[in-house]
């Protein structure tokens, strides 16, 4: 490896300004200087809507932990749009991402993906992941929220006798639910897995509200590390119970142990065993045309901005270090990194933002909350 | 799709900026303080719509941009890396001279093509729209002496914005040459095709130098800190760009003996694609018919105007579709001007449009082929170093 770098820098005397990877991307397409990326090397459609994209990803990703996600870029038109996905592949193995056709680009990642084509990296993150010691889970998981968790059961049920996992899994119908035969085949298989589908097409959704729908499903669920993943209403109503048996826990604590506080007793649930990820098709935050908090993240400052100020003007008041040009948009010297929001193009109304984009501050005002990469 | 949203951050509305206009942007109506010769004729109203139809020209095209543009950089970038390195590889046995030419020649066109389609283009955020950083106006170096950032500055900045602006646009006569009747005559003038005879093969040095803006600093608008870290950015470059060029190459030519041959091979591709780079260049705004403007022309310069300063000031070439790739679709300067950042491979088909809108609004369009664009220049330069007759 070290030889390889030396090498590298070596060729880059005949290369610059361009890098020796430039050159050779012309032969292999995952060579880059600056951008990671993966060739994709097979695709398994799931069910109607959802399939599996494995790749081999070029130098400089990292392994995955199981329950990780990564930011996988795609070009729509021309344009690279990014977005973040669970990887479901067992740690150890080739990454692999599982996709629900929910929008542009995840409908172009599901129906258009073959062999051979380059995705855009980056290494993968997250802290959804399984604990460090060895505990007894439950895993509540709804429609691709099974995901990051599938990580989780293919790492840890084939191999670890001493598991204890118990998943609950929820999905519209039979042929909605992802991965449903391998997890049927694994609880046949492994007596330390225990699997339930619920499909709320027939049954409606596992009800939360009590703790007696849980009570029957598995009883001894106060006691297990809990892992939840799904839509944003499903997670609310988790996080909801546990918050709940938390304080009837606390109050039977109280009353029986006066004011000292044991959070390993017998009644353990609380809102810290339940770990959860929420995902969403898209940043929810920032619609609408009338301006919002302005945060400059790398500078620590944030300022209420309206529609109308370019932020360019907005940070430069707020005394960040803006870089600036032309000041109407012509001359690309004030691109500033976006991390969060969307901002609204002053010459043409439109409303845009991804996080990464390289934005012109001197044209752009705030729809919504921003947050600027400066 | 999982994406972890960080609920802790709640706003804090401690500072609340008053609304207020933007600064830079150009009105919609009105006019400037004096409106340029070639435009005086023009009402407000006339030059508020020729500025919409301008608009609309380029919302057309952002329209369109899409993924068939991103396959044409990508292939230019493909075929300029392929010539790139089979010039470079002939060069290495350039003792055979058939090899000397034909490597000296694949290198002097990727060096042009990677200087002007590319370089030129890309710096000029064309394609930041693709959102790949790999070919972004904030992370391109090109392979050209002066930096990119420098190069930014001096040209996207201060030139687009004030073109042809005597004492704003130093890109009249590059602080070097005397390129327009309103500057002053000196007899350092007399010198004028001297100069620009010795300017055209090192004329990426003579970029460098321009965008160091010694004058600026001289004048105590630059800061000396300014000035050594530019410094250092182009000593760095130019280190790159000789070791490359002028040391690294011809070492391993002398492998099979063609040292010397790869060294002449390299400085002649250097030369050739300096002095075409020059040529083109001075196509742009210099030819007979581009118009130069004073301050007062731009004072309360409306929108519209701006683009009739674009348009009047500067030139196009004709040509085959061979010679406007190889000048970078600079033989497009009007429609550049009006547009700088849209793709480069979308001039030619605004071209007929602004040609037509120019006719309509009874506005000069220039353009001519190169030899009368490039003779038309260089009787500016011989006639421009006398002293003007006293009337």
């Amino acid at each position: 490896m070290i030889r390889l770098r030396k090498l590298a820098r070596a060729a880059s005397v005949l290369t610059t300004p361009l890098a020796p990877e430039d050159i050779l991307s012309l032969f292999n397409p995952v060579f880059s200087a600056r951008q990671l990326r993966g060739v994709v090397t097979r695709v398994v459609a799931e069910t109607a809507d959802s399939a599996t994209i494995f790749f081999r990803p070029g130098r400089g990703w990292k392994a995955h932990q199981a329950g990780q996600w990564a930011r996988i870029g795609v070009e729509l038109d021309g344009v690279r749009h990014w977005r973040s996905y669970s990887l479901s592949a067992p740690a150890g193995q080739d990454p692999a991402i599982t996709v629900t056709d929910v929008g542009a680009v995840s409908g172009v990642l599901v129906r258009d993906t073959r062999p051979g084509d380059v995705l855009f990296l980056a290494p993968p993150q997250g802290d959804f992941v399984l604990p460090e010691h060895p505990r007894p889970l439950l895993m509540l998981t709804a429609g691709s929220g099974i995901t990051p968790v599938m990580s989780m059961v293919r790492t840890l049920v084939p191999h670890r006798p001493d598991a204890d996992v118990v998943l609950i899994h929820s999905a519209r119908t039979p042929q909605d639910s992802i991965f449903r035969e391998e997890l049927s085949e694994l609880a046949d298989q492994f007596p330390n897995f225990k699997v339930t589908h619920w499909f709320t097409g027939e049954r409606g959704r596992v009800d939360f509200s009590s703790p007696a729908a849980l009570d029957e499903l598995c009883p001894d669920w106060r006691h297990r590390a809990a892992y939840a993943c799904g839509p944003e209403g499903y997670l609310d109503d988790a996080e909801a119970l546990w918050s709940a048996e938390a304080a009837v826990a606390a109050a039977a604590e109280g009353s029986a142990a006066g004011e000292s506080h044991h959070p390993e007793g017998p009644f353990a649930a609380d809102p810290i065993n339940l770990i959860i990820e929420r995902f969403t098709t898209s940043l929810a935050a920032g619609a609408g045309h009338d301006g919002g908090l302005v945060t400059f993240e790398a500078s620590d400052r944030e300022v209420e901005a309206d529609g109308s100020t370019p932020l360019l003007d907005v940070g430069e008041d707020a005394g960040v270090l803006m870089p600036s040009g032309c000041r109407m948009g012509i001359c690309h010297s004030c691109l500033t990194p976006l991390r969060a929001g969307h901002v609204r193009d002053l010459r043409t109304g439109e409303v845009h933002g991804e996080p990464g984009q390289l934005i012109q501050t001197c044209v752009s005002a705030a729809a919504g909350p921003v947050n600027l990469d400066i | 799709m999982a994406i972890v949203i960080n609920h802790e951050a709640e706003s804090t509305e401690d500072a609340v900026v008053p609304a207020k206009t933007r600064r830079g942007a150009l009105a919609t109506s009105g006019s400037p303080l004096v409106r340029p010769p070639a435009a005086a004729h023009l009402s407000d109203e006339q030059v508020a719509e020729l500025g919409r139809e301008l608009d609309a020209i380029k919302d057309d095209i952002l329209a369109k941009r899409g993924a068939s543009d991103a396959a044409y950089i990508r292939r230019m970038i493909k075929i300029q890396r392929a010539l790139e390195i089979s010039g470079r590889a002939t060069l290495l046995v350039s003792r055979n001279k058939g090899a000397w030419v034909a490597g000296t020649t694949l290198l002097s066109l990727a060096k042009i093509l990677e200087n002007m389609e590319i370089g030129h283009n890309v710096l000029h955020g064309q394609w930041d729209w693709m959102r790949d950083p790999d070919i972004h106006s904030t992370t391109w170096e090109w392979d050209f002496v002066t930096p990119a950032r420098a190069w930014q500055h001096t040209h996207n900045d201060l030139h687009h914005r004030w073109t042809n602006v005597v004492g704003r646009d130093n890109d009249v006569g590059y602080n070097l040459l005397r390129m327009d009747p309103s500057q002053e005559w000196k007899p350092f003038n007399l010198g004028n095709p001297l100069y620009n005879a010795i300017l055209a093969p090192v004329f990426e040095w003579g970029i460098a130098i321009y965008d160091l803006e010694l004058q600026d600093f001289k004048d105590g608008n630059k800061s000396k800190e300014a000035l050594v870290k530019d410094l250092k950015a182009l000593g760095v470059k130019a280190l790159k760009q000789f070791t490359k060029d002028y040391a690294a190459t011809p070492a391993v030519a002398m492998l099979t003996g063609s040292g010397k041959q790869a060294l002449y091979g390299t400085l002649t591709a250097n030369a050739v694609r300096n002095v075409w780079a020059h040529a083109v260049i001075f196509c742009g705004h210099f030819p007979d018919g581009t118009d130069t403007f004073t301050e007062e022309m731009v004072e309360g310069e409306t929108r519209g105007d701006w683009y009739v300063r674009q348009m009047i000031g500067s030139a196009n070439i004709s040509g085959s579709k061979f010679m406007h790739l190889m000048t970078g679709n600079l033989s497009h300067q009007i429609e550049h001007h009006l547009f700088p950042d849209i793709p480069s491979n979308r001039y030619a088909e605004v071209a007929p449009k602004v040609q037509e809108i120019c006719k309509r609004y009874g506005l000069p369009y220039t353009t001519g082929p190169i030899w009368k664009q490039v003779g038309s220049t260089w009787a500016k330069v011989f006639k421009l170093a006398l002293p003007p007759k006293k009337a």
